[in-house]
């Protein structure tokens, strides 16, 4: 029993980062159908710009934590920009291939700036746990949780409640008609590259610190991230975060519960639940399948 | 007085293919002026070319300034409100947020209680969704959102198509008394001739991309060329 809870608990941490990171793939998948492929090498790069400010600037963890969602809002609206838009009429394949390319670009950067290395990225929770009932709760985990969720109700509080969230839903869903009220929707665009910046570098500082910082640390994590986006149905933006969450749980359980799935299989089984969700519900668990007409 | 829209030797193309050769056409403050024409003489396009959803050459001016470069959002912004073929509503948000992306560009509290007093059946329909709504009151949410956005023009591209004849009219109704007691100028593009005409002021007819024949909407009721091909007797 103890064994469950505290799975349960790890899991929910590592879910609610597969989350917000498959989160930010939504946001930009339901804006414009593309997947940006960098955005994990984007949650990677401003966790460094996080540990240099930290380690080199003196600023303590939660300064350097809101000054990076700054940083990567800014820089996730400057690559929309200068990159994206440019492409605006060029097929979604073509965008995509941009992507990969932003990818490998920056995670050469990265190596380039500073080093290959694994760096100690610090956590702001205390690597005690709580004694519940004789079961250890982690409240790194807790803390990992509870930072992540923060973020989603904020974001969640902007869309349902601001003009300007409202604006970037009907975007979304009819980019014509919005243009003809009035919204500038190629800066809304470009705002949604700003939001998931900053979603994507809230799951890079939560990651850093149990997996330490190197160039290709979200790799996985983007990984995940597909497979909770796809497990939630790519439209859904509640189905990411559940997707996400109920991925890490699921993945702490067969890792503790069934002896073969070593943490060596928890990509491969991760792709397999990917595939699986393809192939038998191609919409997801919270998608709806959408005819268009062509 | 210069009119409130004026197109002055408007041409444009989808791709290779021309669908208006010189299109010229005033509305004046207050009109409501139709555009009718057959399937493909280009009515829509020419309100496309004047929200800027189409590449045009010629000029475009809006109340006596001629619109630079100009984009959809633009345009909306000039004041003139274009209420798309297909209606354009949001059909996954609610109807109440529809109304509010009408007000979009307006500071402060939009007033709706405005809006309501034309479309009073909207407030008990507040939080449904909007692509649940019927044809008819998806058209008439269309054109409060339109209204919201306090326009100097409104352009509405086909309000009756797939409506039954007696929603038709009611739309219409609403149109004329907007028109009315709003002073709000209309060009309405319609296939559905005999009710354009009896709303309308004035009418041009195109044909293949260009202006055949313009008139008091009276006049065009009564030219025979008109009546045998649009009016049908």
């Amino acid at each position: 029993m103890q064994q469950f809870f505290q799975t349960l608990t790890t899991g929910l941490s590592d879910g609610a980062i597969y989350g917000s990171l498959a989160l930010a793939l939504v946001l930009i998948y339901k804006a414009t159908e593309v997947i940006n492929f960098a955005q994990g090498e984007m949650a990677m790069f401003t966790t460094y710009i996080a540990w240099s400010l930290i380690t080199h600037h003196g600023f303590s963890f939660w300064e350097a934590f809101f000054a990076t969602l700054l940083i990567a809002f800014i820089g996730g609206l400057l690559l929309q920009r200068t990159i994206i838009r440019p492409l605006e009429r060029a097929s979604v394949l073509t965008v995509v291939m941009a992507t990969i390319a932003l990818l490998v670009i920056l995670n050469g950067l990265a190596a380039w700036i500073w080093t290959p290395q694994l760096q100690f990225f610090p956590s702001p929770f205390p690597t005690s746990s709580w004694v519940v009932g004789g079961v250890h709760i982690s409240k790194q985990d807790v803390g990992t949780f509870a930072v992540v969720i923060a973020c989603l109700v904020v974001l969640w509080l902007f869309f349902r409640f601001t003009k300007l969230g409202l604006a970037m839903r009907a975007g979304a869903l009819n980019p014509s008609a919005a243009r003809l009220v009035g919204v500038r929707t190629s800066w809304l665009l470009a705002l949604g590259w700003g939001f998931a910046a900053a979603l994507g570098a809230v799951s890079g500082m939560m990651v850093a610190p149990t997996v330490f910082l190197t160039p290709n640390m979200m790799q996985a994590v983007l990984i995940y991230a597909f497979a909770a986006a796809v497990l939630g149905g790519l439209e859904s933006p509640v189905g990411a975060v559940a997707g996400g969450v109920g991925l890490g749980v699921m993945l702490n359980m067969l890792g503790t519960y069934v002896h073969p799935v070593t943490s060596e299989l928890r990509l491969p089984v991760a792709l397999g639940i990917l595939l699986v969700v393809l192939l038998v519900k191609p919409a997801g668990l919270f998608g709806r399948v959408v005819v268009r007409r062509v | 007085m210069a009119p409130l829209l004026e197109l002055e030797d408007v041409s444009a193309r989808y791709g290779p293919i021309t669908a208006l050769h010189g299109v010229s056409l005033t509305v004046g403050e207050g009109e409501i002026v139709a555009l009718l024409g057959a399937n493909g003489a280009g009515k829509t396009t020419t309100l496309r070319a004047v929200s800027g959803m189409v590449r045009k050459s010629g000029t475009v001016t809006v109340g006596g300034k001629k619109l630079g470069r100009v984009t959809p959002e633009s345009v909306a912004r000039a004041g003139v409100a274009h209420v798309p073929e297909g209606r354009g509503i949001f059909a996954e948000l609610t109807v109440w947020e529809n109304l509010r992306m009408g007000a979009y560009m307006r500071r402060g509290r939009p007033d709706f209680r405005m809006v309501l007093e034309y479309f009073p059946w909207l407030e008990s329909r507040k939080s449904q969704q909007a692509g649940t709504l019927s044809g008819g009151e998806q058209q008439m949410l269309a054109l409060a959102r339109a209204f919201l956005q306090r326009p100097r023009l409104l352009m509405l591209d086909e309000p009756s198509l797939g409506l039954a004849p007696l929603v038709t009219r009611e739309v219409f109704r609403v149109v004329t008394d907007l028109n009315q007691k709003e002073g709000l100028a209309v060009l309405v593009v319609e296939q559905n001739a005999a009710i354009a005409l009896s709303t309308a002021t004035r009418a041009y007819v195109l044909e293949t991309g260009r202006v055949a024949v313009s008139g008091g909407a009276d006049e065009l009721r009564s030219n025979d060329a008109v009546r045998s091909a649009y009016l049908g007797y």
